[in-house]
């Protein structure tokens, strides 16, 4: 009884996550170009994460980044970026590498917005984020 | 750098302990040992290098592995050596196997599971949709949690039965109801990481109908406070059963935290702020390092020394006890205010939301030093009892 009951979770388990990997987003999003994968290798060499956040995931010293580029603009960022500030330090990032993060802040922005607001939740405590997930 | 430290503790103490539980509840076959040695050289190794790595500021890894990425590799064959060895060993055992064993079985599998999972960012189609990317990554790190709790909880089962004497603790319907109940969280319950990034809705759905079992630990927990209590009259003079029921009211301030954030609209005010890092550490200092300080107390016999050493193992307890909580407190006020000034007052502009929250993260840092200082005395008399110890294993 015990096994049976364990190789039926793991079959949903596995069934859960193979449709998760196929089916998580509707598919419409923009495939990386060269240079968001540039940039996208530089933010993890550089280790960005520990500090910054995606999504309100990440460390906790600097902002979320997830929709900066939407909300500061480019030459903000670049700026911030390039130069670091009081907090953040100078990375000494070349202009490709700053321009390489730029394209993949504005393509993880063009993902969605990361703050929920309250119009978005259901009676029932969850979210409604996109329509058509329902 | 200071997760991953966080990280190869737990998951190096959970294995510890459970192989050297294992081995006093059934001994390992030689070539079995042989294969559970290498595992550790090959990992202890493997960590050396990524603190060399880390020290000199080389990265590429994702969030909490953030070490250079063929570092995994050693990392996954050491645990497929331990896997082998400990699996060959699991299937020898003919009678009965009491919950702690499974669960130590199933927290070795899924960390396998789950480490290999969270490497899967390394295929171009995984990372060609940043929501897919996301996704996976975050549901990999949440169930890894899961893993190494079976681990780090079936040690604590597996000692509450030595300690006790009675075997039946392992073995009633109650306790396996609870471990699918837990295997279930492992497996579903890590969406309250992504409840705002805008993946299909059903993926929301699916975890917060799944994290609210949570409140049947919670009724549990509550129900056999009474119990818990008569128990610790009897075992309070036991060091080992101070760090268990610790581990326990540290599970019950946590399983509230828990609960509470997984409710998306609360979630809402609580992601990306410090209260998820109170939840973290609360979980991974309170339980898991209490658990595990208790567990290897326990291999060295921590309550058969009398004098100096165990005085000051005490010490250490209350020591870290203490600043815990004050650790903990301040950290969730860091959050409270971080969440109203970001979220409430909607203010736009980061060093102004933080400017009130450096004084709650002042009390944080000091009182980290009170627990760093309390479970720095308990390692060094453990050590101490190490050096006394010729063999363990």
């Amino acid at each position: 009884m015990f096994l049976r009951i364990w190789i039926v979770l793991f079959i949903i388990f596995i069934s859960y996550t193979i449709g998760l990997y196929m089916f998580c987003d509707d598919g419409t999003i923009l495939k990386p170009d060269e240079n968001i994968i540039a940039g996208r290798n530089t933010w993890q060499e550089k280790n960005c994460q520990s500090c910054h956040q995606l999504y309100g995931l990440g460390g906790y010293m600097g902002p979320d980044l997830t929709n900066i580029i939407s909300t500061k603009g480019v030459n903000r960022a670049k700026t911030f970026i390039k130069y670091g500030t009081g907090k953040m330090p100078d990375m000494s990032l070349s202009d490709e590498e700053v321009n390489n993060l730029i394209a993949y802040l504005s393509w993880i922005d063009n993902t969605g917005k990361s703050e929920i607001t309250p119009d978005k939740i259901h009676w029932t405590g969850t979210y409604i984020i996109k329509e058509k997930a329902w | 750098m200071h997760v991953s430290s966080a990280l190869f503790w737990i998951v190096s103490g959970a294995v510890g302990c459970l192989i050297v539980n294992s081995n006093k509840t059934m001994t390992f076959s030689s070539t079995n040992i042989s294969l559970i040695k290498s595992f550790m050289i090959i990992w202890i190794i493997t960590i050396v290098v990524v603190f060399i790595f880390y020290s000199l500021k080389q990265y590429g890894g994702r969030e909490y592995w953030e070490f250079p990425p063929v570092l995994s590799i050693p990392i996954v064959i050491a645990w497929i050596l331990l896997m082998i060895g400990y699996y060959r060993h699991w299937l020898s055992i003919k009678n009965k196997k009491p919950l702690y064993i499974i669960m130590w079985g199933t927290g070795i599998l899924f960390f396998f599971i789950t480490f290999l999972e969270q490497n899967l960012w390394h295929i171009d189609w995984f990372r060609e949709s940043y929501l897919r990317e996301i996704t996976v990554q975050w549901k990999a790190n949440g169930s890894m949690v899961g893993a190494w709790n079976q681990m780090i909880y079936g040690t604590s089962l597996y000692m509450m039965v030595r300690i006790s004497g009675n075997k039946q603790i392992a073995q009633n319907k109650s306790v396996y109801f609870f471990y699918f109940l837990s295997l279930s969280n492992l497996m579903f319950n890590w969406g309250h990481h992504i409840y705002n990034v805008p993946t299909a809705g059903w993926v929301r759905h699916v975890s917060y109908a799944i994290s609210m079992t949570e409140w049947l630990f919670f009724i549990s927990m509550i129900r056999s406070f009474k119990g818990k209590l008569s128990e610790y009259r009897r075992l309070k003079n036991l060091t080992t059963y101070r760090f268990i029921i610790a581990s326990e009211l540290w599970l019950f301030f946590n399983l509230t935290l828990a609960i509470m954030m997984s409710i998306p609209a609360i979630n809402m005010y609580t992601h990306g702020t410090h209260i998820t890092v109170a939840h973290a550490m609360g979980t991974t200092i309170g339980i898991n390092s209490m658990i595990l300080l208790g567990a290897i107390g326990y291999l060295l016999g921590i309550d058969d020394t009398y004098g100096r050493i165990k005085r000051f193992v005490q010490y250490g307890f209350y020591i870290s006890q203490i600043s815990l909580i004050i650790f903990w407190i301040s950290l969730i006020v860091a959050g409270i205010l971080k969440g109203y000034r970001g979220r409430v007052l909607n203010i736009d502009s980061f060093q102004e939301i933080m400017s009130p929250v450096i004084g709650a993260l002042k009390i944080f840092s000091i009182s980290g030093i009170g627990v760093l200082a309390g479970m720095a005395l308990i390692s060094i008399c453990y050590l101490q009892l190490l050096r006394k110890k010729k063999k363990i294993l």
